[in-house]
């Protein structure tokens, strides 16, 4: 037990020594796994803010009623009131005209209904629905179109159902990207470790001719190769900070334009740790792989 | 200890470097493998090994027939042998010291005991001053002593030297024949190849001689 915690111990010096030895090209190879690692990564936290900004915005289950311009205030508040007795409906709100026209002034718009004789807008009521998916919420729109003096209706869902679409498509195009760029991962690491096993060829002949067993001559690659995928993990990190930390300002004074106090997340350590381990593995996939290929190469008996 | 049976190894290319060869070793002997160049002792000594296989014949070493042997089981048949190579093969991009520590770290042997032990051999060849140095930096002779105590720090029952005194002048010479001697009085069994056919003689050891790959 001793010895082979001994073994280990050795082959990871040796990695790290390896490692050491070429600091121009451990860094320059450790930047390219970098940000082979940052585009997926980054690209999820793209997708994980949108997400996030959109969540601060939507009140998802309401639909805006636009009665018919001629129809009057008291026959709106009654057709509010019988809407707030159907099951589906959690809510109604009788906006009047007047109220209608006030807000709009308030947001800055008064300048357009000024030059007009008259208020131009409908009563209009706001009914939110009991529950939110896209199929009940068309449903209750249908019936809600269907009632006497019923005008026009929106559906205030309809934009999120669309970013929702789209967010499944980027989080496809997330995994899509991971995969191929694990992959390049994996090839990179594996060609930075043939290159050395070929530089240590006679080292390894050596070896084996004086007793060394495959696994001891495989273990340092294979240390190594972990470790630098592990630093490369490392750099991505970096990178996404960097990114994240450079964003910041601009993003913050774009959400306080919106009046929201929206702050880009970055990766929690969860999610860090789970980055880490998957680049350490590919490291270690690709070292398995360029050592076992090699391996044939440079028997000796 | 060592028994060939009719061994004949025939590299590629057709050339036969060894051809029909029978002989025993018995545990604790000393014995000398004389021929000119070309004549066939490396081959001969790489066939006990196990770092060629023979094309026909048998090889037994410390009773494995070398010919049946697993590859896994081959590693911890070598930590057994003491190489001592005609080419040296000592890592030059490691210290004095690292290239005798390389056995024990391949058997597991690390840190105080194996410090020890390093030192221990390269006392006995008389490199103890130059642990430190790169092998590059050493003479001749100094590298032939450091391949010596690379191939006696696991303490292994049996030394296979291929021309260790060659390109070294007779004082030099004496001292590491004295040394294998030494040995062999503690009960290592050696094979030692040489040019030189007065050598054996002269310890009064067994003789082997080898023609075009015939044991004369
Ligand atoms: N790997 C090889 N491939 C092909 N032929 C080889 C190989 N190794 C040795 N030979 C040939 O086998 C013959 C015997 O070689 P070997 O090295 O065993 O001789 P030797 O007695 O050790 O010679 P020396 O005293 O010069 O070291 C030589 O003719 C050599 O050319
Ligand atoms: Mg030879």
């Amino acid at each position: 037990m001793k010895a082979w915690l001994a073994h280990h111990a050795h082959s990871l010096r040796i990695a790290l020594a390896r490692l050491r030895h070429a600091p121009f090209a451990t860094l320059f190879t450790v930047l390219v796994l970098g940000i082979a690692i940052a585009l997926p990564a980054g690209l999820y936290l793209l997708l994980n803010n949108v997400k996030q900004a959109a969540a601060g915005i939507e009140p998802r289950a309401e639909v805006n009623v636009f009665l018919r311009l001629e129809v009057p205030e008291t026959e709106a508040r009654q057709l509010a009131d019988s809407l707030r007795s159907w099951p589906e409906v959690a809510a109604a709100r009788f906006i009047g005209r007047d109220e209608a026209l006030q807000r709009l002034e308030r947001l800055g718009l008064g300048e357009i209904s000024a030059g007009l004789p008259a208020n131009p807008l409908p009563h209009a009521i706001a009914v939110t629905a009991r529950a939110t998916d896209p199929a009940t919420l068309e449903a209750l729109a249908a019936k809600l179109r269907q009632q006497k003096g019923v005008g026009e209706i929106s559906l205030d869902g309809e934009w999120a159902r669309r970013l929702d679409a789209l967010l499944g498509l980027g989080n496809q195009l997330v995994w899509l990207l991971a995969g191929l760029l694990g992959l390049a991962l994996a090839a990179i690491t594996g060609n930075t470790i043939r290159l050395q096993i070929y530089a240590q060829r006679d080292e390894i002949e050596v070896a084996r001719l004086i007793g060394a067993t495959d696994r001891f001559i495989r273990r340092p690659f294979l240390y190594f190769g972990g470790l630098q995928g592990l630093l490369g993990g490392l750099a991505a990190w970096g990178l996404i900070s960097l990114l994240r930390h450079l964003l910041q300002g601009p993003v913050s004074q774009l959400a306080q334009a919106y009046g929201s106090r929206f702050a880009l997340t970055g990766l929690s350590l969860a999610e860090a740790g789970i980055m880490l381990a998957a680049a350490g593995l590919l490291g270690l996939l690709g070292a398995w792989l360029a050592v076992s290929h090699t391996r044939r190469s440079l028997d000796i008996s | 200890m060592i028994e060939l049976n009719d061994v004949t190894k025939r590299y590629p290319g057709g050339h036969e470097a060894v051809s029909h060869v029978s002989l025993k070793i018995d545990k604790g002997e000393m014995v000398f493998l004389t021929g000119h160049s070309g004549a066939g002792k490396s081959t001969l000594l790489k066939l006990i090994a196990a770092i060629e296989r023979p094309t026909s014949g048998s090889v037994v070493v410390f009773g494995q027939n070398l010919g049946r042997m697993r590859r896994g089981a081959l590693p911890y048949f070598r930590r057994n042998i003491g190489l001592i190579f005609q080419d040296h093969k000592l890592l030059y991009d490691r210290s004095v010291f690292d290239n005798v520590l390389l056995p024990l770290h391949i058997q597991g042997v690390t840190g105080q005991d194996a410090g020890k032990r390093v030192r221990a051999a390269l006392d006995k060849v008389g490199l103890l001053k130059k642990e430190r140095a790169r092998p590059i930096t050493l003479s001749g002779g100094e590298q032939q002593r450091l391949c010596i105590a690379r191939a006696i720090v696991s303490r292994p029952q049996l030394v296979l030297a291929d021309e260790p005194t060659a390109n070294l002048d007779e004082a030099y010479a004496g001292e590491i024949m004295a040394m294998f001697q030494a040995f062999n009085q503690v009960g290592v069994t050696l094979v030692i190849s040489t040019h030189d056919s007065n050598r054996a003689r002269h310890y009064g050891a067994r003789a082997l001689t080898l023609a075009e790959g015939r044991l004369l």
